[in-house]
């Protein structure tokens, strides 16, 4: 007589199972369940009417299944609860966190002159579009108000290079008060490189600058997307680049690039373009629907459905690159993979919910004035001041941060209550833009049905589930960027 | 197969021995330290004072003046720092440390309030606290430069305050070393328990927990107690809380086997602070050999579902180790991960592995695996020089 057990001694004592909250989407002959940490699983059909009848035993592979998911429950167990509550925190730690990224607009000038560019500004005076020291002080004031332990100064343009006196001062500034504040402190440029000299290298070198440039693929294509006097933009940036991993480090300059509507057709030239760089990450993202990129009508040269097989194309090349032996890592990818795979949310500003907007990434203008995002600066050039908080000359910390111009969009965008958002099975790993929506559609929620950002979304999630679960060679790849 | 314990052939001696526990001395030693047992070879000079002399023919035997045993000829082997303990006759030595290896444990008690299909220790019910006094015992003789200390059951926990006395004072003596226990885990869930563990504030400190399941109806069942997984999964997040180091160790069998990737996904979810995962072939010993058609599957059957989990549990910067497993059952990709776990003294090889060339690499069997094993072990060619390093999924 055996003194073990069966299985059946084991199983939960009654079949009255609870549900925990859970979404679910269906995608083909399968059914896709997400619980409100992003952990998924996939049900057959009849699983899932099982689910919904509650027609589940005891014990079978399906309830265990959806019991180490936290799907369902034995009535009175707190541990999935528990479980839950620890990977929620996890999850939403940032909020508590606050503002880490603080963009300073050095100044709007330029010597490009891109036509789907939002802000910048050509042949101006030197001294009507250029941050002062004086405003620049007002923002590292706001920016050691923030509670947030790890402190990124970003210097945007225009082309802030060409303000780089205010630059070198900010960055001696803020290392000082520093010493006291004793915070994580990083800086980065955002340059064309156009303007890379010996000065610009032996100040970062110095004081541990990154570089963030654009490079939009081949230099033809770069070159007709940014022109400049002389039609060496792409020269002048890819030579930068390489000077800057040479002089500053292999790791010191990332690229980001603009999709226009010539790059359409051309993504595995463009990731080409990245890989003979030596570059080892891409961003593909498309046109934001701001500023000049409306006026010009580059922007509705292309939507949703033209900007997706662009973007499968391109991560299948990407994904044949690395099983290739060519490493390259497709950034946006990265970020939802990181939502569907870990506890933690990046805080990518146009992919978190609540929106990264003001609390995620501030921005302070050249003149003073400060934006929930960079985005808003945007549409303010454009004259829709609505994601202006305040002004650094005139406000305080508090007025600002509490201004109703930054908490209506946060409270109206949030995806969890959002109509469609908050049933949606995608929802762990989308975000609230409220820009976008009040760019597009007159309102921080939107209509998610005529939502570009929720199709371009919703496609993606999907494209990277299939792309995952159809190959174990690819699920080694997206485990490695989603722990990026 | 190397014997831990022997009878000697000296007859009884006269008095009892006046304590249990000894450390093995050189033969040259000095100093009458009173628990040190001198070693003593073939006709050297004895020194003086010590009470226990242990000597290896009847001639050295009649030479010492004081308690004198005959080493067993299968304990042959034991080194100055090895520990034994003596019963108080002389005539049974049980070997309770080897300075030389690097894979003692020390048992603590045979109780258990699991009753696992495969516990290799199978549990009794008899009060055995002697092991603990033992333990305590052996801590204090153990040399400070031991590198690694390692207590097991049985449940350890089930003694509460006393095996937290015996890590403060293993933390005290031995500050230094790396200190290992294995436990259910469940007596972690009273947070008292937990918060008494942690104060014993050894930084070196680690407590290997087994996990077998996502949920709560596999665990439970492998483990045979009801409420296990509960207690196990509160009791390490309570360990979390207090920054204490752990390691998830998983029994690969039929019943877990199935479930790897699933419990790799629960871990990196759920328990992400864990400091490392094992994940461990079976033993073919104790309980294990009375559920083998419960237990038993051919490692080949489940490499895909382990090669799974370990990419889970490593592409989310878990550190993961394979124990107990053989190379030719496992793919390459596998190889980096596969630890030479087995201890050395139950290690056997297979007749096969005779022509093997990385058989210095694998981790070889139990001894035990006699009674089972995978019909699928062959020899695999030696690596050439010219061969690129295997190449890590990392």
């Amino acid at each position: 007589m055996s003194k073990f057990r069966e299985q059946v001694a084991f199983a939960a004592p009654s079949a009255n199972w609870e549900l925990l909250p859970f979404r679910f989407e269906r995608m083909g002959d399968r059914v896709l369940l997400t619980n409100m940490v992003g952990e998924y699983l996939f049900l057959s059909n009849e699983d899932f009417e099982r689910l919904g009848e509650r027609d589940l035993p005891t014990d079978s592979p399906l309830v265990r299944r959806l019991r180490a998911k936290h799907v369902i429950r034995e009535a009175g167990d707190d541990l999935p609860l528990e479980l839950m509550a620890m990977k929620a925190r996890t999850r939403y730690r940032r909020l508590a966190e606050f503002t880490s990224l603080h963009i300073f607009v050095a100044s709007l000038r330029c010597e490009h002159s891109c036509p789907y560019c939002q802000v910048s500004r050509q042949n101006s005076d030197k001294g009507s579009f250029d941050m002062t020291l004086e405003t620049a002080r007002l923002g590292l004031d706001s920016a050691f108000r923030s509670p947030s332990q790890n402190i990124k100064i970003e210097f945007q343009g225009g082309e802030p290079l060409l303000n780089f006196d205010l630059i070198e001062a900010v960055v001696l500034e803020a290392k000082a008060r520093n010493e006291v504040a004793g915070k994580n402190l990083g800086f980065v440029i955002a340059t064309n490189l156009a303007l890379l000299d010996d000065r610009v290298i032996d100040f970062c070198r110095a004081h541990d600058v990154y570089i963030s440039t654009s490079l939009d693929g081949p230099a033809d294509l770069h070159n007709k997307n940014r022109p400049r006097p002389g039609r060496n933009s792409w020269e002048l940036a890819t030579a930068g680049i390489q000077r800057v991993r040479e002089e500053l480090g292999i790791d010191r300059v990332s690229a980001l690039m603009t999709t226009t509507r010539s790059s359409l057709g051309r993504v595995r030239e463009i990731i080409d373009a990245y890989v003979d760089q030596g570059l080892s990450g891409i961003f593909l993202r498309p046109l934001s629907p701001y500023g000049f990129a409306i006026k010009t009508k580059s922007f509705d040269a292309y939507g949703v459905e033209k900007w997706l097989p662009f973007y499968e194309e391109g991560l299948d090349y990407i994904i044949e690159l690395n099983r290739t032996g060519t490493p390259m890592v497709e950034q946006y990818a990265a970020i939802v993979l990181k939502k569907m795979f870990t506890n933690d949310d990046p805080g990518y500003v146009d992919l978190t919910s609540p929106a990264g907007i003001g609390i995620g990434a501030i921005v302070y203008n050249y003149d003073g004035d400060v934006y929930a995002s960079d985005e808003g600066r945007m549409l303010a050039e454009m004259g829709d001041t609505t994601f202006r908080l305040g002004n650094l000359h005139r406000d305080s910390y508090e007025e600002i941060m509490l201004s109703e111009a930054l908490l209506a969009p946060l409270e109206q965008s949030f995806t969890g209550s959002a109509p469609m958002c908050g049933e949606c099975a995608f929802e762990p790993f989308c975000g609230a833009d409220p820009t976008y929506h009040h760019a597009t559609s007159g309102d921080f929620l939107g209509r998610k049905p005529d939502s570009g950002f929720c199709r371009r979304n919703m496609a993606i999630f999907k494209l990277l589930l299939e792309r995952y679960e159809g190959d174990p060679e690819t699920r080694a790849l997206f485990r490695t960027w989603a722990s990026h | 197969l190397i014997a831990l314990r022997g009878k000697s052939t000296s007859a009884p001696l006269a008095e009892e021995l006046p304590r249990a526990v000894w450390r093995i001395a050189a033969p040259g030693a000095m100093g009458a330290h009173h628990a040190r047992a001198v070693l003593v070879d073939g006709g050297e000079e004895a020194p003086a004072g010590f009470d226990l002399y242990l000597v290896r023919s009847d001639d050295d035997a009649e030479r010492i003046d004081g308690n004198a045993l005959r080493l067993p000829p299968e304990l042959d082997y034991l080194t100055p720092d090895d520990v034994v303990a003596v019963s108080p006759d002389g005539m049974r030595l049980r070997v309770l440390w080897r300075h030389t290896s690097r894979q003692n444990s020390i048992l603590l008690t045979e109780r258990c309030n699991h009753y696992c299909l495969m516990c290799s220790q199978p549990p009794k019910t008899a009060i055995d606290d002697h092991l603990l006094a033992q333990a305590f015992e052996l801590i204090r003789l153990l040399p400070r430069d031991t590198s690694e200390i390692g207590f097991t059951g049985g449940e350890p926990t089930l003694y509460g305050k006393e095996l937290i006395d015996l890590l403060r004072l293993t933390h005290n003596l031995h500050p230094e070393s790396e200190v290992h226990v294995l436990s259910n885990g469940r007596r972690f869930a009273d947070p008292e328990f937990a918060a008494a563990w942690a104060a014993v504030g050894n930084p070196n400190m680690m407590v290997g927990i087994p996990i077998y399941g996502a949920e709560p109806a596999r665990h439970n069942y492998v483990v045979q107690a009801e409420n296990a997984f509960n207690e196990t999964v509160r009791g390490i997040m309570n360990l979390a809380q207090l920054g204490q180091r752990i390691e998830i160790r998983v029994v690969m069998h039929k019943q877990t086997a199935p479930a790897l990737p699933e419990i790799a996904e629960f871990i990196v979810r759920n328990l992400p602070f864990v400091d490392q995962v094992a994940l461990m072939g079976l033993e073919m010993i104790g309980l294990a050999r009375a559920n083998i058609p419960e237990l038993w599957i051919d490692p080949a059957e489940y490499a895909d579902q382990l090669a799974e989990a370990v990419l889970i549990l490593d592409r989310s910067r878990v550190h993961t180790m394979i124990y107990n497993s053989q190379l030719c059952l496992m793919p390459r990709s596998l190889w980096p991960f596969m630890v030479r776990s087995i201890s050395d003294w139950k290690n056997e090889y297979h007749p096969e592995c005779e022509s093997c060339g990385v058989r210095d690499r694998c981790g070889g069997f139990f001894f035990s695996s006699k009674y089972k094993v995978s019909e699928n072990i062959k020899a695999l060619p030696a690596p050439e020089v010219t061969e690129p390093a295997v190449l890590s999924l990392r």
